[in-house]
């Protein structure tokens, strides 16, 4: 067996009394893919900031090549061999490709940057990697998977010992991932040893050699991929077994009553063609289809967010005017949008101002909060949805994905509507907040609430949905009642074949 | 569809065919209007130009210097007030009031970066400090009457076809050279365009930031000193009034010769395009004689909102439709 390129050993970190990393052991080996799997808040981001230098370990020693190492800052890891390569494209638009490769390193001639050696290095190093580039074009003009691939040949270039890779995919399509995996599997052929954060199991499989695991700071173990199934590395991170999963299928019963909201052949040219939809309450209609089938579509209209050209909206029987979000707000209809970043959060305001907003804008800034009735709601939501870290005045941007995402739902909560919209409430976050979140909507609808949930994961619209709508080509194709012999299978063949049930 | 390189270069480019039009019209016009005219035209801009080239550095990086204008003035008035009242040597005096402004840019970019205040605070202040420090050392001009001053300042160089040229004009164009130089082919250059185009991943390709934007302004404030100097061999006095608004024609002419004012993109030839240009609009309006100078202040005012326009179209279009 192959000696580690890298070796971190009873690595620990505190922050103010919490324990974030308790004695961690990790490695990494050359040519080899290792994938660092954990819920959020497991300490996966902190082993990385040490790894790179930007925390300092209160305990334990790294060790790279045999030889032990201080990491104190980014600069120093690169020095030493260790380059990151973040979610957000950390390089420079406006630069083009061949210059944000060698930022700092650029080859000179006499004390001059010799642009003609730059851009021929550059050009080889974007073709050792498998890529087409012309390499003086500003980096801005490429798409964001390209920048990506970009940022993966500046790390390279300039240590090819170890790579981390963190969520490099959660921002990209399946093409783009394809893309990006052919320039690991390279890099790997050539020795590199690679770190590869993901919330996706699929990917792990797909393309990890290793797989260490961690769950509330602490190591859980370390596995060859190809050794352990997916339900046991689904137990390892969260720490229980899938059951409370599957119960929630139990919940599943017929809607009754009256529609609380119903459409009546709205549609809106080019984006969603004329449609009929009943959600009744304490029920949950789910949305399927692929991206781009109309899902977000249907919501925009039914929130107000666009204009219907056609159709009108019935709630309660009567028929309602939704020209704007506002009244729809008005109307007890709530909308969380699939874009949590651009749409919904303000990420400089704390947690308990971005909780808030929703609830003051529709009193109107004449009729403001008073601060006991503002805490206690902030409160009672943070403890409902279990936000961590549990301190409000924290920016909501510090928090992580899942968390951010519960703070969205918890600012629509307090409003208290009548009809959830939710727009991919479980994209991107980890599989216990997904969880969590599916168990809220659950508990919602049983208290009464209609909710509309659109999300490309037809598992978890089946678990959830009492009606099941499915949607191709920006029509809405088949509704059909969720029962136990309705499968992921069976909605595929709509969504292939377009016929309806 | 144009390449994504030709369209950073849009503005420079309609820059260029605006003062070539404007050029050719004043010939066809004019019939006094000759090559001598386009010397002039570096003669009468010389300072604007080395100023608007401090600005340069300062807008790539992402950053703004008001103060330029001030410390010019300054360095006319402490400069006047060294050689006339205290009997200091000349050349030593200018050697001395460039490594103030210098020293005050420093200060004003550590004031910038450690403190994390706004760049147009900071200057702001500077601006209010250096006009304020003007009438200190008096409320009216002083006249320099210095053998050395007045040499460089009635130093011509004769040209062919009769025209000729001053070594103010001369030493702008060189500083030009030097800040083209600087920008393109040196790393410092290179890390204000990634200073420019965002800080957070400057800092995390490992440029030195604390450094670079120390340097940026310290350069601004070096050029507005060095306006200031060329102020002296134009007037050949010191006076506490000169170079008002300097700071917001070089920003005008940065902008009029393509720099983005979000930092990142442009160069020191645009710059020098948007100095012609603005040089052009007064030389033609002396021309024609009969209109009020403040026809220059409209004229170029109407030109920086097409421009500012223009770049606002440019960026709206960088950005990728939503798929």
């Amino acid at each position: 067996m192959t000696e580690p390129v890298l070796e971190m050993k009873g690595i620990s970190k505190e922050f103010s009394g919490a324990r974030a990393l308790v004695g961690v052991d990790f490695r990494l080996f050359p040519g080899e893919i290792h994938a660092l799997m954990g819920e959020n808040g497991a300490g996966k981001s902190t082993l990385i900031k040490v790894l790179t230098g930007v925390y300092h370990p209160d305990a334990g020693q790294v060790t790279l090549d045999g030889e032990v190492v201080r990491i104190t800052s980014p600069l120093q890891a690169q020095k030493a061999g260790i380059s990151t390569v973040y979610q957000e494209v950390n390089l420079c638009t406006n630069l083009s490709v061949a210059e944000n490769v060698f930022l700092g390193r650029e080859p000179r001639r006499m004390g001059a940057i010799h642009w003609a050696r730059m851009r021929s290095d550059a050009a080889q190093l974007v073709r050792r990697v498998g890529l087409e580039l012309d390499v003086s074009a500003p980096l801005g003009s490429y798409p964001l998977a390209i920048q990506q691939l970009v940022a993966i040949v500046r790390a390279v270039a300039i240590s090819a010992k170890v790579l981390i890779l963190d969520e490099p995919t959660s921002s990209l399509d399946r093409s783009e991932v394809e893309q990006l995996f052919a320039v690991m599997r390279r890099l790997k052929e050539q020795g590199v040893a690679i770190l590869f954060v993901t919330h996706f199991l699929e990917q792990v499989y797909e393309i990890c050699d290793r797989v260490t695991i961690l769950r509330n700071g602490a190591l859980v173990g370390e596995h060859m991929v190809a050794e352990l199934e997916r339900k046991r590395l689904v137990q390892l991170m969260i720490g229980k077994a899938l059951g409370e999963l599957e119960e929630l299928t139990e919940h599943i019963r017929p809607a009754v009553g009256k529609a609380m909201i119903r459409a009546e052949g709205l549609g809106r040219n080019g984006a969603i063609a004329p449609f009929n939809l009943d959600v009744h309450a304490g029920e949950v209609v789910g949305l399927a289809g692929l991206l781009g089938s109309g899902r977000t579509e249907v919501a925009r209209l039914l929130f107000g967010a666009d204009h219907a050209d056609s159709g009108k909206v019935l709630i309660d029987g009567e028929p309602a005017n939704l020209r704007t979000p506002n009244a729809a707000i008005e109307r007890s209809i709530a909308f969380c949008s699939e874009n949590r970043r651009a749409e919904g959060l303000v990420p400089e305001l704390s947690v308990r101002e971005n909780m808030i907003l929703a609830l003051q804008a529709a009193r109107g800034w004449t009729r403001p909060l008073s601060t006991e009735k503002r805490d206690e709601l902030v409160a009672r939501y943070m403890k409902a949805l279990d936000i961590r870290p549990s301190n409000p005045d924290l920016p909501v941007s510090s928090l992580s994905g899942g968390n951010q995402q519960k703070v969205l739902l918890a600012r629509w909560l307090i409003t208290q509507p009548r009809l959830l919209i939710l727009d991919e409430p479980t994209r991107g976050i980890d599989i216990g907040a997904k969880t969590e979140i599916q168990k809220l909507v659950v508990e919602l609808s049983e208290g009464g609430m209609a909710v509309l949930f659109i999300s490309a994961e037809l598992e978890e619209v089946l678990r959830l949905s009492h009606t099941i709508g499915v949607l191709r080509d920006r029509q809405l194709v088949s509704q059909i009642a969720n029962a136990p012999e309705i499968n992921a299978d069976r909605i595929m063949e709509i969504i292939a074949s377009g016929a309806p049930a | 569809m144009m390449s994504p390189a030709m369209r950073r270069r849009l503005p420079a480019v309609v820059t260029a065919t605006l003062l070539v039009a404007m050029i050719v019209s004043g010939y066809l016009r004019y019939p006094k209007f000759d090559g001598q005219a386009i010397y002039d035209l570096f003669i009468d801009n010389g300072f604007l130009l080395v100023a608007a080239i401090g600005a340069t550095f300062v807008i790539l990086s992402g950053g703004i210097d008001l103060s330029v204008g001030a410390v010019a003035g300054f360095s006319t008035m402490f400069a006047a007030w060294l050689i006339v009242r205290q009997g200091w040597t000349s050349w030593l005096v200018i050697l001395i009031v460039l490594a103030i402004g210098t020293l005050a840019g420093l200060l004003m970019g550590a004031a910038i970066h450690y403190l994390e205040i706004q760049p147009f605070i900071v200057t702001l202040a500077g601006l209010f400090l250096f006009r304020g420090l003007c009438f200190v050392i008096d409320d009216n001009s002083i006249s320099i009457r210095d053998p050395f001053i007045a040499g460089i300042a009635e130093a011509r160089f004769q040209l062919p076809g009769g025209t000729s040229i001053t070594l103010s004009a001369f030493i702008a164009i060189a500083v030009l050279a030097v800040a083209a130089y600087v920008l393109h082919y040196m790393r410092f250059g290179r890390q204000v365009y990634a200073l420019g185009g965002s800080e957070q991943s400057a800092l995390l390709m490992g440029v030195p930031v604390a450094r670079t934007k120390l340097a940026v302004y310290a350069v601004s404030g070096f050029c507005s000193a060095f306006a200031g100097v060329l102020y002296i061999f134009y007037i050949q006095s010191g006076d506490p009034s000169i170079g008002v608004g300097l700071e917001l024609d070089a920003i005008a002419a940065v902008v009029i010769g393509g720099t983005l004012l979000t930092g990142g993109t442009g160069t020191v030839l645009g710059t020098l395009l948007g100095v012609l240009v603005f040089g052009m609009v007064k030389t033609i309006l002396n021309f024609e004689g009969t209109l009020s100078s403040w026809w220059v202040r409209i004229f170029v005012g109407s030109l920086l909102l097409a421009f500012i326009l223009l770049q606002r179209l440019m960026v709206a279009r960088k950005t990728p439709a939503p798929a």
